[in-house]
């Protein structure tokens, strides 16, 4: 392990060496573009050992990797916004093929207006494609989740394609240092990919996706979901053994500060959860007992955690970069719908807001935190929904 | 050209298929496998191959096949060619078998950019000129006039002429074939199998569903289009193009058989017979026949 001083994207580009990514099928789009960018470079300079195809089309980048994860090679690639929406025919695909495939998406504000900043609208609204789902904020972060991902992803029990987010400009192009780990280092942790059920392979001759009646179809979507929903046990022996490696962890599927305590629980995705960190010092110091639960995994979504945390708060503030149009925040939602069938009653308001890039800054987390603080007091919920620092 | 008996008698296209009976598609698969001979990736859009294979878990294709999404054939098989390159695997081939919507309409895309990346691929259109798995809908390789459930009076447009387009990717392998002469497709494909890069067969393959014909005549469909002139066969091979033995003597247009032969034995062109003989449609049939001569004669020669 060594330490290098890169922007987001590049760590990213890094992980897939370290990885030993075998295919990269990528498209350029603003702000991912830099991850296809080092890795060409990467490539060229023999670093990447690796084939890269320089596609036509962010649908041919997925699919490119499609036909390579189904030909037993381990395949990356990266994206953004419309680039995602482009993909979506196979996101789909990808995921009921049960195709391990690592994507990271650099969060962008999907068209129109064009808006190259952060919105988490792309990737919240693949939410339901199979897909499992990581928001991460920090370069240290996003590299490494990359690689913990691949071997989530090529578990047996869940054998589902994988979704590294990063913040448009805020993560992807801030430049960090983070603790790079060489291939041969990985090795131990990451074994070559190795397809368990089926690949494309003359000696052993399979079809795969043809026709499937209404008398199966079902029990293959039922498989994926369950497979989705072990992920969150399997990515919690994959974080021990990186720890236990590496010495590195990240907090599991929602990382807590300071929630031990805690009345109030900020909740949020993505780089606002580091910026809360000091928010919750300062409000700390001003004597509230408040907390911060960064949402890491957003699929498989952590039900279990978000009822022990319930089991113990008063309220939620949970913040959503996004929108499920018509029916609000889509964390805040789930942190509803897993509580439903509990007897833990904390009120739970919904903020949505950072849109197209607007900062959210400390004075911002502080200002929700304590209107969520204010229910609380005077028992009175107000607005289930607030959209902040609307003009 | 091979003769019959020494064809391989492995078969790769096996029997309790789901295709319609008279299928020209099965056909020249048949013939295309015996020639690749199982060493071979086959990628296949939506077309009417991926519903024929039959039902999961059964499969009456002995080669490794997969399945993919309409528009992604040419990009799913630049994956799987990158990662037999990854393995270090340089002797099986790639082969995406896509219907004429798949390549001229809805892939066109990934094909274009598979070639322009010089992929090691061969990517083969088999071309029945309609979709005719979705129940005949007109594609951009409807020839003009032809009935379809969406030109319900005639296609109004001439096909799109494809040829030229994949021709102006210059691929290091190309050409035309036809289902009505199999012994000509096995010997194409021997020889695509043996080229490195991106490699394209273009088959003409009338359907008896869309086309509206009796089952058994769909050979002599076939070869009436060549012997019409109106599909030609030829192969380039590099610059070097090469005008086929089955169309050589259709260049000139006196030893023609009239398109009329052609177009009255399929139900898809009937409304230019009946009620009432509709000389100027079918005058610009034939004219057609001519401009694709013309226009494939002056871009190869």
């Amino acid at each position: 392990m060594k330490t290098m001083l890169m922007s987001a994207n590049y760590a990213a580009a890094r992980a897939t060496v370290s990885a030993r990514v075998e295919v990269v099928a990528a498209y350029p789009i603003t702000p991912a573009t830099t991850v296809p960018e080092q890795i060409a470079l990467l490539s060229e300079d023999g670093v990447f050992k690796g084939e890269f195809i320089r596609v036509e089309s962010e649908h041919s980048a997925m699919f490119a990797c499609i036909g390579a994860s189904s030909t037993g090679a381990r395949a990356f690639t990266a994206t953004s916004s419309n680039g995602l929406l482009y993909m979506d025919e196979g996101l789909h695909w990808a995921a009921a093929a049960r195709l391990p495939i690592v994507i990271s998406n650099i969060n962008r504000s999907v068209s129109p207006s064009w808006n190259i900043h952060v919105t988490h609208d792309d990737s919240m609204s693949k939410r339901d494609t199979g897909w499992i789902q990581f928001y991460s904020a920090s370069v240290d972060e996003l590299y490494h989740t990359i690689i913990q991902s691949f071997k989530l992803a090529e578990d047996e029990r869940v054998l589902l394609p994988v979704m590294v987010n990063a913040d448009g400009f805020v993560l992807s192009h801030t430049v960090s240092t983070f603790d790079y780990l060489e291939p041969e280092e990985v090795d131990k942790f990451l074994p070559p990919y190795n397809p368990p059920h089926w690949k494309m392979d003359p000696d052993d001759p399979v079809s795969h996706g043809n026709i499937v009646f209404p008398e199966h179809y079902q029990e293959f979507r039922y498989q994926m979901h369950e497979s989705n929903k072990n992920a969150l046990t399997v990515f919690e022996e994959v974080e021990k053994e990186y720890k236990k490696l590496f010495g590195k962890y990240f907090g599991g599927p929602i990382d807590c500060y300071k929630c031990d305590d805690a009345e109030v629980i900020f909740t949020s995705q993505g780089t606002i959860g580091a910026e809360a960190k000091d928010a919750i010092d300062e409000l700390r110091e001003e004597g509230h007992k408040v907390g911060n639960a960064r949402v890491r995994m957003v699929r498989p979504f952590p039900v279990e955690k978000i009822r022990e945390l319930a089991s113990k708060v008063k309220a939620f503030a949970s913040f959503d970069r996004s929108a499920s149009y018509g029916f609000g925040g889509p964390v805040a939602n789930d942190i509803r719908a897993s509580l439903y069938h509990t007897d833990y009653r904390p009120f739970v308001k919904s903020y949505i807001g950072g849109f197209g890039g607007r900062d959210i800054t400390v004075p911002d987390i502080k200002e929700i935190v304590l209107d969520t603080v204010n229910v609380v007091e005077s028992g009175e919920l107000g607005p289930e929904e607030t959209w902040h620092d609307l003009r | 050209m091979v003769a019959t008996k020494d064809m391989p008698q492995k078969e790769y296209v096996l029997k309790g298929n789901a295709a319609c009976a008279g299928c020209q598609d099965m056909v020249a698969l048949r013939h295309a496998h015996k020639a690749l001979e199982g060493n071979v990736i086959q990628v296949v859009p939506a077309c009417c191959t991926s519903v024929v294979q039959s039902l999961w878990p059964k499969s009456c294709l002995d080669i490794p096949v997969l399945n993919t999404a309409f528009a992604a054939s040419a990009a799913t098989a630049s994956g799987a060619r990158a990662a037999l390159r990854a393995k270090g695997i340089t002797d099986t081939t790639v082969m995406v078998w896509a219907g004429d919507g798949g390549t001229f309409d809805i892939g066109i895309q990934a094909l274009s950019g598979a070639f322009e990346r010089r992929t090691d691929l061969l990517y083969v259109c088999y071309n029945n000129q309609v979709y005719s798995n979705t129940g005949t809908q007109r594609s951009g390789a409807t020839p003009l006039h032809a009935q379809t459930t969406t030109t319900w009076y005639g296609k109004k447009e001439p096909e799109k002429m494809l040829d030229l387009i994949v021709a102006a990717h210059e691929p290091v392998y190309q050409t035309t074939a036809n289902s009505s002469y199999p012994r000509d497709l096995y010997d194409k494909f021997k020889k695509a199998k043996e080229i490195e890069g991106p490699k394209f067969i273009h088959i003409f393959l009338p359907c008896p569903q869309a086309w509206n014909y009796p089952v058994e005549i769909g050979v002599e469909i076939g070869k009436l289009a060549v012997e019409t002139g109106y599909w030609i066969m030829w192969e380039r091979l590099g610059d070097e193009w090469t005008l086929g033995r089955q169309s050589k003597r259709f260049q000139d247009p006196d030893n023609r058989k009239d398109i009329e032969e052609f177009l009255k034995l399929q139900g898809r062109f009937s409304h230019l017979f009946k009620p009432k003989k509709d000389e100027k449609k079918i005058q610009d049939l034939r004219d057609f026949v001519q401009h694709r001569w013309d226009a494939v004669l002056r871009t190869f020669t």
